[in-house]
């Protein structure tokens, strides 16, 4: 029992170790690592990513998942530019961001809830259609000077960058949202056995809706950030964020087959992944190593986890033909 | 006719836990049909799965015209001629007749394509023989379940089958055409094959059977000729294990009728059911597989729709959605399917416990998790639930408490009404002798059980009334004085009983 519980905790908080190795590594690779303005770089540069892995996360811990989020993304970001430039007010632009976040994951929801198609396609088909109205919508050129737009993703509020200060709020929010409401629970258990949670009275497809409403809220606001961080409404911007923020849900240690994951892993996974890139910018590994470097270890952390998990269950429960479990010795 | 075409010698198979089949030695006799009975679980399918090379056994030697085989993969098995036709038919329903026809076995021309020319011909030149209407381009997914079982048997004859296995072949399909496969099943017989024909329905083995082996617990009971049997020495031959006492049954005075359900209907799977119980009652279902009893009950309680029928709780009417609805209405259900509709295997057994009443826990904008803490703490205590911590991952708890665990997963929602489906299965002995008393205690508590189980001496020990089910129909409501396995399992094969039986003894 004691041993379970050594690696049980290890396993807890294997991350934070991981992160603290990877910072000190980091120090020690490059001395302009430590520099205070290299710090709220990465942090500024993290805004984007975190917002789109808590989305991916919330859909993972429930067994589904985005892959349009990229996309999303940069449709709402021009349509809160264009929305902007119109009318001159924030909230409208924001509003309009987030609405078109919604909007898209309603169809997602739609697919995935109603007619059962694998998130996997239905986030692909996505991916595509807000990719092609971002970019008919703008005639595809990116649209320019934003004006005052461009505060919400440069500006500073006190010591802080206004950005941080967002996604510090929204981490509180998601993290409240897993830990203290029924519909966080529920995510879990459908993500961990669905037939399970459904014979348990949870409603699934009030969860998938939900889910996919709360990905396009944060692929709304990042979004708004991210167009505002580039100073201009980029219709081919954000390609292939996903990936990004799936890999920081991964290595945060979230289980791709769903049920297992924590909004502190996350937030640690991005870190590792913005530690790395920046590292890899500071000693100067070329970009496309990077790339190289970025998409093994998505594989190494989704095959780490797999192992784990084999190792984890074959050794408890061997169920035969006739319906008998027992614990082999 | 003496000559034994397929001998089986002390054959063992375990699993971890279980012996599933105990020095098995019957001979099937060359050109005759050899009927295997058997409860649930008796061990028959496994039989079946080593004959046709699925399973190793550990110990014992089949025999083929007394010369000594090793079945190592269902390939071999039909090197051997030994050939299945399965309770679930394996075809692919995308594919033609013909190409169905000569899966595996596909001809060849001489430039290493498929000679489908000769497919053609020789698929058409079958299907003429066995007179059969179709086209041999047809896919197979517009043919009846009756067409391809018929489909496989000509498979199984052109591959040229001295042993067919014949697991439930009536399971599916309807008189006319379980006329036809006895016709078949009579044609094949003239040709010499010998067929093992497993099947609950006792009319029907002993219309076309000429030797029956009955097999309990793993163990062969007794093989004779068909003229030297009857139903009834067959059928107690079956359940014959004696009834210990082991349920802590007590009894209670019965309150009123607090549950009834009237007229469920759903296609294909169960009709014209009405049944109640009254609160404090322990309620039976039996029936053997597919008598529809599990899908009886995921439509009562919302999991699956029906297509007809209404449920009163404590005499109002009551409509019953999903499963939520249920529980809101003080109605759960406890899956048979402890895996697949019950455990989230990667959350700890608290978050397993508390998983139908999040809303006890979950109020007023946060998690009460003291509270949610001291209650499964409290009713793991009661239940004694052992466990190392409550952050444990269930998936790590031995089956017993693992279904004590969902069993307080039902406890914590308050209800009325628990429907228990094969609430022991796959558990030990000491765990069910522990379900039991926890029955008893939560019909003390004036709730209400209605229990389905496959296991009769456990009906007879626990329940008040039992309903038995036969192809999804009520065939019979027998109170504690007319229990006994073999007035059971009469109803259960449909040989007693009408639909109608079930109502006899309500108001």
């Amino acid at each position: 029992m004691k041993n379970n519980k050594v690696s049980y905790y290890l396993q807890k908080f294997s991350i934070l170790i991981v992160l603290i190795v990877m910072f000190i590594a980091c120090s020690l690779l490059s001395p302009y690592f430590l520099k205070a303005n290299n710090l709220m770089n990465i942090a500024r540069q993290l805004c984007v990513g975190i917002l789109i892995a808590y989305g991916e996360m919330i859909l993972i811990v429930s067994g589904f998942l985005d892959l349009s989020v990229g996309s999303v993304l940069a449709l709402a970001g021009v349509m809160a530019v264009s929305a902007y430039k119109s009318t001159g007010s924030m909230p409208v632009a924001i509003l309009a961001a987030l609405a078109v976040g919604v909007l898209c994951n309603l169809f997602n929801a739609f697919f995935v809830g109603n007619f059962n198609v694998p998130a996997f396609i239905a986030t692909l088909g996505m991916q595509q259609v807000a990719r092609g109205i971002a970019l008919y919508y703008t005639g595809g050129a990116n649209i320019l000077q934003l004006g005052k737009f461009v505060n919400i993703g440069q500006g500073m509020l006190g010591v802080l960058p206004i950005p941080v200060i967002i996604v510090i709020i929204i981490t509180v929010i998601v993290w409240y949202l897993f830990n203290q409401t029924r519909y966080g629970r529920s995510l879990y258990a459908i993500g961990g056995n669905r037939k399970a949670a459904e014979a348990s009275g949870i409603n699934s497809l009030k969860s998938i809706y939900i889910s996919y409403a709360i990905n396009g809220l944060l692929a709304g606001m990042a979004g708004v950030i991210f167009m505002a961080r580039n100073n201009a409404g980029l219709p081919n911007g954000a390609v292939g964020y996903e990936m990004t923020g799936l890999t920081a849900v991964i290595v945060g240690g979230t289980s791709f087959t769903g049920g297992v994951g924590t909004v502190m892993g996350t937030i640690a996974g991005a870190f590792i992944i913005g530690f790395l890139e920046n590292i890899m910018n500071l000693i100067g590994v070329n970009s496309y190593i990077q790339s190289v470097i970025e998409g093994m270890i998505i594989v190494l952390a989704v095959a780490f986890d797999i192992r784990s998990k084999n190792k984890k269950s074959s050794k408890v429960i061997m169920v035969s033909d006739d319906g008998e479990e027992k614990k082999t010795p | 006719m003496e000559e034994i075409k397929l001998r089986v010698s002390g054959i063992e198979k375990s699993f971890p836990g279980v012996k599933a089949l105990n020095n098995i030695n019957f001979a099937v006799r060359k050109g005759t049909v050899h009927a295997l009975c058997g409860e649930n679980g008796a061990g028959k399918s496994t039989l079946m799965k080593v004959l046709t090379g699925l399973y190793k056994a550990d110990k014992g030697q089949i025999f083929i015209d007394e010369k000594p085989v090793e079945i190592k993969n269902p390939i071999q098995a039909r090197e051997y001629g030994i050939s299945m036709i399965a309770q679930e038919l394996n075809y692919v329903s995308e594919l033609s007749v013909e190409e169905n026809l000569f899966m595996g076995r596909l001809p060849v021309n001489r430039f290493g394509g498929v000679d489908w020319k000769k497919v053609r011909r020789e698929a058409k030149k079958f299907l003429e023989e066995e007179k059969l209407s179709y086209d041999p381009a047809q896919k197979l997914k517009t043919l009846t379940v009756s067409d391809i079982q018929m489909l496989e048997i000509i498979k199984a004859v052109t591959n040229n089958a001295q042993v067919v296995l014949m697991d439930e072949p009536t399971s599916s399909i309807s008189q006319a055409e379980v006329k036809r496969l006895f016709e078949k099943i009579a044609e094949l017989k003239a040709k010499g094959v010998s067929i093992i024909y497993i099947s609950h329905k006792m009319d029907e083995v002993f219309q076309i059977a000429d030797d029956i082996t009955v097999i309990r617990d793993g163990e062969v009971v007794s093989t004779d000729r068909v003229e030297d049997l009857d139903i009834q020495t067959v059928i107690a031959r079956m359940v014959g294990r004696p009834l210990e006492n082991v349920y802590p049954k007590e009894f209670l005075p019965l309150g009123d009728v607090v549950f009834e359900v009237e007229n469920f209907n759903a296609k294909n799977l169960f009709g014209d059911i009405s049944f109640h119980a009254k609160k404090g009652e322990i309620v039976g279902f039996a029936g053997l597989v597919g008598a529809g009893r599990t899908e009886l009950m995921r439509a009562v309680f919302g999991l699956d729709p029906k297509d007809s029928g209404t449920v009163r709780i404590n005499g109002k009417e009551t409509v019953i959605r999903s499963p939520e609805e249920a529980i809101r209405k003080g109605l759960i259900m406890l899956s048979e399917d402890r895996k697949e509709y019950g455990l989230v295997p990667v959350r700890s057994v608290m978050e397993n416990a508390s998983l139908a009443s999040l809303k006890r826990y979950f109020y007023g904008g946060t998690n009460h998790r003291k509270k949610e803490h001291s209650e499964v703490s409290d009713i793991f205590r009661k239940m004694d639930v052992k466990t190392p911590t409550l952050d444990t991952q269930i998936s790590s708890l031995s089956g017993g408490n693992a279904q004590k665990v969902l069993l307080a997963r039902w406890m914590l929602c308050e209800p009325d009404i628990m429907i228990l489906d094969e609430p022991t299965r796959g558990i030990d002995v000491g765990a069910k002798f522990e379900i039991y008393k926890l029955m008893t205690d939560i019909v003390r508590e004036g709730k209400t059980i209605i229990m389905v189980s496959s296991e009769l001496p456990e009906l007879i020990g626990m329940c008040d009334r039992i309903y038995v089910m036969c192809q999804g129909k009520i065939t019979g409501c027998l109170n504690r004085d007319e229990f006994s396995q073999e007035a059971i399992m009469m109803r259960a094969t449909g040989l007693l009983g009408t639909k109608r039986e079930g109502k006899r003894d309500e108001k």
